[in-house]
């Protein structure tokens, strides 16, 4: 699905991010870990067209991202709060992101029904606009937005931080389902090497830049992973 | 103490964004703020020998007409001054006493530009009277008092501040005391003159603004003090939201979604309110250029036709794209065509102009060829400003603050000569225009030339959107650069 070439990026001739080759095959659950600075951030922004690569090019379904504007209908990605409008009440963004994927209030209004439990309450019907939510209550609005409208590739920047213990584990679930759809790519990127592990099929660690560590999940890949990163 | 806070004003000063663009802008600046304060300058020297001019006392027209002065400057202050307790934040949990925050804080607030400004009309005023032969002592007082009551003002403002509807109040009060001596149906001056006087011609009246003042600083310096608190006085207010549908807009499509969505941004936060309250206060520009017995050349009467109807256009449509600048990223990996939202953007500012045009239909009490002129104007703005100013969006890269309301002029960090020198192309054009009309045949001929140049622009408006497309694409990756760097 996504098929990266000798990606690079560098700033006042500091390489930040370099990856000679990377594919991520379709239905995969991706997982990309590494301790700040390592390119996380970087390589997502790179592959949603937000910054331009120094050298290379990233396909997303064939699709070259800095080139052609066709893979936005099939990606949404969450990457920070500036993903979010201020000034707009939860539903209302919804709605507004369902119109521009091209669903209905009732379609959005399903599929925030099925996420009632991730909400907890705490978005829907609660006269707040987005900028006067907590950061976890934001973050919650934010990842739901990206599965409006079925898109076929997630990207989630640092789903887990800023969430309550209860929603982690609702998040997990969420996405472990995500990953069960042979036609959903997802791409998650986080600190936390155990939320990583439980949820994707694949690892990929950075670090300075660099891909380090490219692994199935499987029972010791954490321990590998603790080891890499242990001081 | 002292020190660390004047250290950490400095900073904030030498890395607000005005002072890290670069060379020939801060020049540019500079000449702009050694303009305004030789206007003042003049003003205040040449306010004493036009009164005499016209027969008049100066003293004693001044003194006459200073409450309004003040009435003015207290609606000026609530409308643009801002009070710095958000910078007090990270400062509680510091080992710094409480009450020198506090004391810092107003101190900060007193050498304010609000407060400052009238130093350049009263400082000379006085200066010339004592050169004039008044009585020194007294010209010493009566400055004293009214200083006293220029920071009674900047005190009021702090203690007025959270309350909106106050604006309103005072601005209904100016304006029917106003209107009430123009009508002479009630005349304040009558009833607050004698105070003024009294500043001048006794030796003790001034104690009384300055034991107001004293008192009023001691009251503010509570009312902070009390509400020292993440949930008091520091807590932002969190409004109640309505979700609103819309549903009506449906029937637009794309360009539906997008208005819906302006629409909100217009009316949920303060910076964009502002923005439409200037907006209304174009319409009345005309007012300068119309009435019969203003003295301004023929030829700036389109000047006015199109800043009339072009409020909006000038006030919200120059800030396109930076109104969405918070959530920019966003947009750029929505499934958004870039043509789709430039058009709403577009048809946002054509109705808006539209509705200036519409609303401005009272200059029709000045004639039809007022109204011509304004909708000359309107014209022009849809046709060749709308596109213009879409332009100069590409170009325009600050992020814009929408919670803060504060800002639309008055806030030295976002004042963007960029801007305002993009205007100018705007405005010369339809000028040069016009008074090619009214130099070969009529003033008639000119409008028609500034009216069909507005029609040409809207002909071409789909290739002239494919350019402005391009632009806004090259340009994606410095914006979003540019819209990270939050101040």
């Amino acid at each position: 699905m996504i098929q990266v070439k000798n990606l690079s990026k560098q700033y006042n001739g500091i390489t930040v991010l370099n990856i000679e080759s990377l594919e991520i095959p379709k239905g995969q659950s991706f997982g990309l870990v590494g301790n700040n600075g390592a390119g996380k951030t970087t390589f997502f922004s790179l592959l949603l067209d937000l910054i331009q690569p120094s050298t290379g090019q990233i396909l997303n379904n064939e699709i070259q991202v800095n080139t052609s504007e066709d893979w936005k209908p099939f990606t949404a990605s969450f990457l920070d709060e500036s993903f979010l409008i201020g000034y707009l009440t939860p539903e209302e963004y919804f709605y507004f992101i369902g119109d521009l994927r091209g669903q209905n209030k009732a379609d959005v209004d399903v599929l925030l029904a099925q996420h009632e439990e991730f909400f907890n309450g705490e978005i829907l019907k609660n006269k707040k606009y987005l900028r006067d939510l907590s950061k976890g209550n934001q973050k919650k609005v934010g990842i739901i937005a990206t599965l409006i409208g079925n898109p076929e590739v997630i990207i989630l920047d640092e789903p887990f931080a800023n969430l309550d213990p209860t929603t982690v584990n609702r998040l997990k679930k969420i996405i472990k389902e995500l990953s069960d759809n042979p036609n959903i790519t997802i791409l998650v990127s986080s600190h936390d090497l155990q939320h990583t592990v439980d949820v994707c099929d694949r690892i990929v660690a950075l670090n300075k830049g660099e891909l380090v560590k490219d692994m199935a999940t499987s029972k010791e890949t954490l321990q590998e992973l603790e080891l890499f990163f242990a001081v | 103490m002292l020190t660390k806070f004047i250290y950490l004003e400095w900073k904030s000063f030498t890395r607000s964004a005005s002072f890290a663009q670069n060379l020939a802008l801060k020049i540019l600046m500079g000449f702009l703020i050694l303009y305004f304060t030789l206007v003042f300058l003049a003003m205040g020297i040449g306010t004493f020998y036009i009164l005499k001019e016209m027969k008049l006392e100066p003293l004693v027209t001044v003194n006459k007409f200073l409450v309004y002065y003040f009435l003015m400057d207290l609606v000026v202050r609530l409308l643009l001054q801002a009070i710095p307790v958000m910078n007090i934040r990270p400062l509680l949990t510091m080992p710094f006493k409480r009450p020198t925050i506090v004391h810092f804080s107003l101190g900060k607030t007193m050498l304010s530009f609000f407060n400052i400004v009238h130093a350049f009309f009263f400082l000379p005023f006085c200066a010339v009277s004592i050169y004039e032969g008044y009585d020194i002592i007294s010209v010493l007082i009566w400055g004293t008092g009214l200083f006293a009551l220029v920071y009674i003002n900047n005190f009021l403002n702090i203690l007025l501040n959270n309350k909106d509807s106050l604006l309103g109040i005072f601005l209904a009060i100016t304006v029917i005391l106003g209107g009430c001596q123009y009508y002479k149906l009630f005349d304040i001056t009558n009833y607050v003159y004698p105070f003024f006087e009294a500043l001048f011609h006794t030796k003790w009246a001034f104690i009384l603004p300055v034991l107001v003042l004293v008192g009023l600083y001691f009251w503010t310096y509570n009312y902070l003090k009390g509400d020292l608190y993440l949930d008091a006085g520091l807590s932002a207010k969190n409004d109640i939201a309505k979700t609103e549908n819309l549903t009506w807009l449906n029937q637009f499509g794309t360009l539906g979604t997008f208005l819906k969505n302006d629409i909100k941004l217009i009316k949920r936060n303060k910076r964009s309110k502002t923005t439409i309250g200037l907006s209304i206060l174009f319409l009345f520009y005309g007012l300068i250029f119309f009435t019969a017995n203003s003295h301004q050349p023929e030829v700036m009467k389109i000047f006015a036709g199109i800043f009339v109807s072009g409020g909006f256009l000038f006030t919200f449509g120059q800030f396109v794209p930076s109104w969405d600048s918070s959530y920019y990223q966003l947009m750029m990996t929505q499934n958004v065509p870039y043509r789709g939202y430039l058009n709403s953007k577009w048809w946002l500012i054509v109705i808006g102009t539209v509705v200036s045009t519409v609303l401005a239909s009272f200059y029709l009490y000045f004639g039809w060829q007022v109204y011509l002129t304004v909708v000359a104007g309107a014209i022009y703005n849809i046709g060749v400003n709308s596109h213009l100013v879409l332009l100069g969006g590409a170009f325009t890269k600050t992020p814009i603050d929408l919670s803060m309301s504060k800002g639309a002029f008055g806030d030295k960090k976002s004042f963007n000569v960029n801007t305002m020198l993009l205007s100018l192309p705007k405005l010369l054009l339809p000028v040069l225009l016009y008074w090619l009309g009214s130099f070969i045949m009529n003033p008639k001929l000119g409008l028609a030339f500034v009216a069909l140049a507005g029609v040409l622009g809207f002909m071409f408006r789909s290739s002239v959107f494919s350019l402005i497309e391009k632009i806004y694409k090259k340009e994606k990756y410095k914006t979003i650069e540019a819209y990270k760097q939050k101040q």
